[in-house]
């Protein structure tokens, strides 16, 4: 009959490779420690406090949850601005940056200066081509809208109108493409010319090559781009920040602080509004539980994404 | 028969390994939430010992720099063992975050271009109380101190702030326009400012617009809806500190007033696109520089402006038009300025404490940084002083100034938030969007009395 515990020589070989699994571990653990469960942690525990970052928390109930989600009327525009992004972006940064990849590898002369045209605008700092963006828009004295009034089409006010506001938005992050472009082309250039090589012998067209070849094969690439796609945008600020405060015109000087949003809150994203209840208000609580509100979203999302890709990828295997 | 074991019992025994290191992390958090509070600094140094104090504002361009620079100077003079180190530039969320965070580089003296944040820094106790330094060197507040500048550098008894200079706010107008239109002096009430606003606007063939008599519109400049409310000389808060901007008629008739405006202007969206047109409020592209404006509100720093920029039309100043039924309060305006005062963790407060006196009270100090600046004296005395410039454009900033009925914003508990929502609501009434104003107005003051009561739980 086998002993009910292992010997003793067994039990320190387990533990050595316990502590040698612990050592190679470690780096992780301690930056999962200090960069995500302590701040998570953190951030569930001053949801429930009242803190302005100069006096003790004290404690508060569930008062920063009812504040946030019942009596806070810019939950709902930051929130739906923010969603709205999540979708309308993300999509279309994946049908262009793939639709742009497949141009840039079906062209058959100066791939490397198409290459370039679409990479540069990458490069740029977002608060630079968001400041661009916005003079090339301005209703008033940008040359776009010039440019439309003298081929008789009537301009919008782009980021000075709510309804236009996010499409210009959009229409600035499609102009920063490159890296999705440059991710799909590494992927398409890797489909096995074989497989179009079978297609084209069983009489497949152009459209039914993508659909049966490249399709198949770029699918956890485009995965991988919705899903940091839809992380990134949750955290969307910089640029919705500067358009709203540039095109507003409103002086922001040492004395004076604006809500963002502009037009309308209507650029106003979660990330915007944790900021300035956190760091412009104090309201750490409230600050707090908008965080987590955003935080139990991206993970929900972000999830599904994981599992529908899990769902692909066995369907293909 | 032996007693069966506790279900509860017997699962937390299983749970005891994986919860372990979970009730040591978050016994971790609670304890390193309990120490983040940054430390307080002491009133118990000797105001006569050396030190270097760190002095933080927001003053950044060049004559302005070197008119508090000078003023350093001649506080060193006064005091040999007391060394400033000045930093400028500095905005409000920079002092707000520094003063949180803590730190050796923290400052000892920190000012504000405004003073909607100092309910802020009074209730929070990141400015300290300046009542027992008042005491202690035998400052008498209200003998050196006009009583608004006063109320808005305190909240609830808490005197965390002292005034260092003023803004007043006023009209500049343009003399050639007015002389073209047939109009002989400048607006005093609502009704003669309408006409003349109407008078003044030119539009071009297009439909869009050559000047307008004055825009309306919150997002120009310094058109902050606070700002002209002021000359309606409303009550935000009653006695108990709750919201009351839909009790009496005040701010209807403001709303209304500003919506009637714009139509008779020729419409929100036109307007708007003719502002988007404007260069920078600070520079020589200012739509009332360019001659795009023939009135502008705006504040007493923009006379000297004015004259750097020479602009191709004369210009002169006066007080912004009353209600009609409130036409004996003419000469009255919003009235705000820099604030200065000690940081809660400045290890020197007795030292910052002769620096703030100096640059609040000395009335030869005040004077002469005054009129460096081109800015309303914060001092009884100051204003009251033969040194103190006097060109007409800015003796009518001084005259608003004095005028009994000018208002200043109420500190509260968080800042400039109620500003802000009542920003936000006069965008949404001057956009159309609010069709009820007396429901929109209840709605307004339940948010911020709600904003109030979340920052004070």
């Amino acid at each position: 009959m086998a002993p009910r515990h292992p010997a003793p020589a067994l039990r320190r070989k387990h533990r050595r490779a316990r502590l040698r699994t612990l050592a190679f571990l470690s780096p992780w653990l301690v930056g999962f420690g200090v960069f995500f469960a302590y701040p998570l942690l953190a951030t569930v525990y001053f949801s429930f406090m009242h803190y302005n970052q100069i006096e003790a928390p004290t404690f508060v109930g569930l008062r920063n949850w009812t504040y946030v989600l019942g009596q806070m009327p810019l939950f709902g525009p930051a929130l739906w601005n923010t969603l709205w992004l999540v979708v309308v972006m993300v999509a279309l940064r994946v049908v262009f940056g793939l639709g742009i990849g497949l141009l840039v590898t079906k062209i058959k002369s100066g791939v490397g200066l198409f290459r370039t045209l679409f990479y540069l605008p990458y490069l740029a700092p977002p608060v630079a081509a968001t400041v661009a963006f916005v003079f090339l828009l301005n209703p008033g004295t940008g040359p776009v809208n010039e440019v439309l009034s003298a081929i008789g089409v009537s301009a919008p006010n782009w980021f000075n109108d709510p309804d236009w506001a996010k499409p210009s938005l959009v229409m600035l992050s499609l102009w920063g493409i490159g890296d999705l472009m440059v991710i799909f082309m590494a992927a398409l250039l890797d489909v096995p010319k074989e497989q179009y090589e079978a297609a084209e012998l069983d009489g497949a067209g152009a459209l039914a090559k993508f659909r049966y070849v490249t399709w198949p094969s770029i699918t956890p690439i485009v995965m991988f781009a919705v899903v940091t796609g839809v992380v990134q945008t949750m955290q969307y600020y910089t640029q919705a920040l500067v358009a709203g405060k540039l095109a507003s015109g409103v002086s922001v000087g040492p004395g004076s602080s604006i809500q963002p949003g502009y037009p309308d809150h209507s650029t106003l994203t979660v990330p915007q509004l944790i900021y300035s209840l956190g760091f412009q208000n104090f309201n750490t609580g409230a600050a707090c539980v908008l965080s987590l509100v955003l935080f139990a979203i991206a993970m929900a999302v972000t999830s599904l994404l994981m599992r529908k890709s899990a769902g692909l990828q066995t369907a293909e295997d | 028969m032996p007693r069966p074991r506790s279900r509860i019992r017997s699962r937390a025994h299983h749970l005891t390994e994986p919860v372990r290191p979970a009730a040591l992390l978050l016994t971790a958090v609670l304890l390193l939430a309990g120490c983040a509070n940054p430390s307080t600094g002491s009133d118990k140094d000797d105001p006569k010992a050396p030190v270097t104090l760190k002095f933080w504002h927001g003053w950044s361009e060049k004559k302005e720099v070197k008119a508090i620079d000078e003023s350093i100077a001649r506080f060193e003079k006064l005091h040999p063992n007391i060394r400033v180190k000045s930093t400028g530039n500095v905005t409000d969320a920079t002092v707000n975050q520094a003063l949180r965070a803590g730190g050796g580089d923290a400052p000892d003296v920190v000012s504000s271009f405004t003073t909607n944040n100092v309910g802020q820094y009074c209730s929070s106790g990141m400015w300290v109380d300046l009542d027992p330094f008042m005491r202690k060197t035998g400052l008498d507040k209200k003998a050196v101190f006009p009583k608004t500048l006063l109320d808005y550098t305190a909240y609830q008894g808490r005197q965390c702030a002292l005034p260092l200079l003023a803004d007043a706010y006023g009209m500049y107008y343009n003399v050639d326009a007015f002389e073209q239109a047939g109009i002989s002096r400048p607006p005093r009430t609502l009704s003669e400012f309408k006409r003349a606003a109407v008078k003044l606007t030119e539009r071009t063939k297009g439909g869009s617009y050559r000047r307008v008599g004055f825009m309306p519109n919150y997002r120009l400049y310094e058109n902050k809806p606070d700002r002209l409310f002021a000359q309606w000389g409303p009550t935000y808060f009653d006695a108990d500190g709750k919201s009351r901007l839909a009790e009496g008629t005040a701010a209807k008739e403001f709303l209304t007033f500003q919506r009637d405006l714009i139509t008779a202007l020729g419409g929100y969206g036109p307007l708007e696109e003719f502002r988007t047109t404007f260069g920078d409020e600070m520079s020589s592209q200012n739509a009332f520089v360019t001659g795009k404006l023939a009135m502008h509100l705006d504040g007493e720093w923009r006379g000297l402006m004015l004259e750097d920029a020479k602009p191709r039309f004369r210009w002169a100043t006066a007080p912004l038009p009353v209600p009609d039924d409130k036409a004996d309060t003419y000469g009255r305006g919003y009235l705000t300025g820099t604030v200065a005062g000690i940081a809660h963790s400045s290890k020197h407060q007795n030292a910052a404490w002769e620096l703030v006196r100096f640059l609040t009270a000395d009335t030869d100090q005040v004077v002469t940084f005054a009129n460096a600046m081109r800015n309303v004296p914060s001092t009884k005395a100051a204003l009251a002083s033969p040194r103190l410039d006097r060109d007409p454009a800015f003796a009518t900033f001084l005259d608003i100034a004095r005028n009994r009925h000018s208002v200043g914003m109420p500190p509260s508990v968080n800042g400039g938030q109620y500003i802000i929502t009542f920003t936000d609501f006069a965008y949404d009434v001057e956009s159309g969007k609010v069709r009820d104003l007396t429901k929109g107005l209840r709605a307004l003051d339940r948010q911020i009395d709600n904003d109030t009561l979340q920052s004070q739980d």
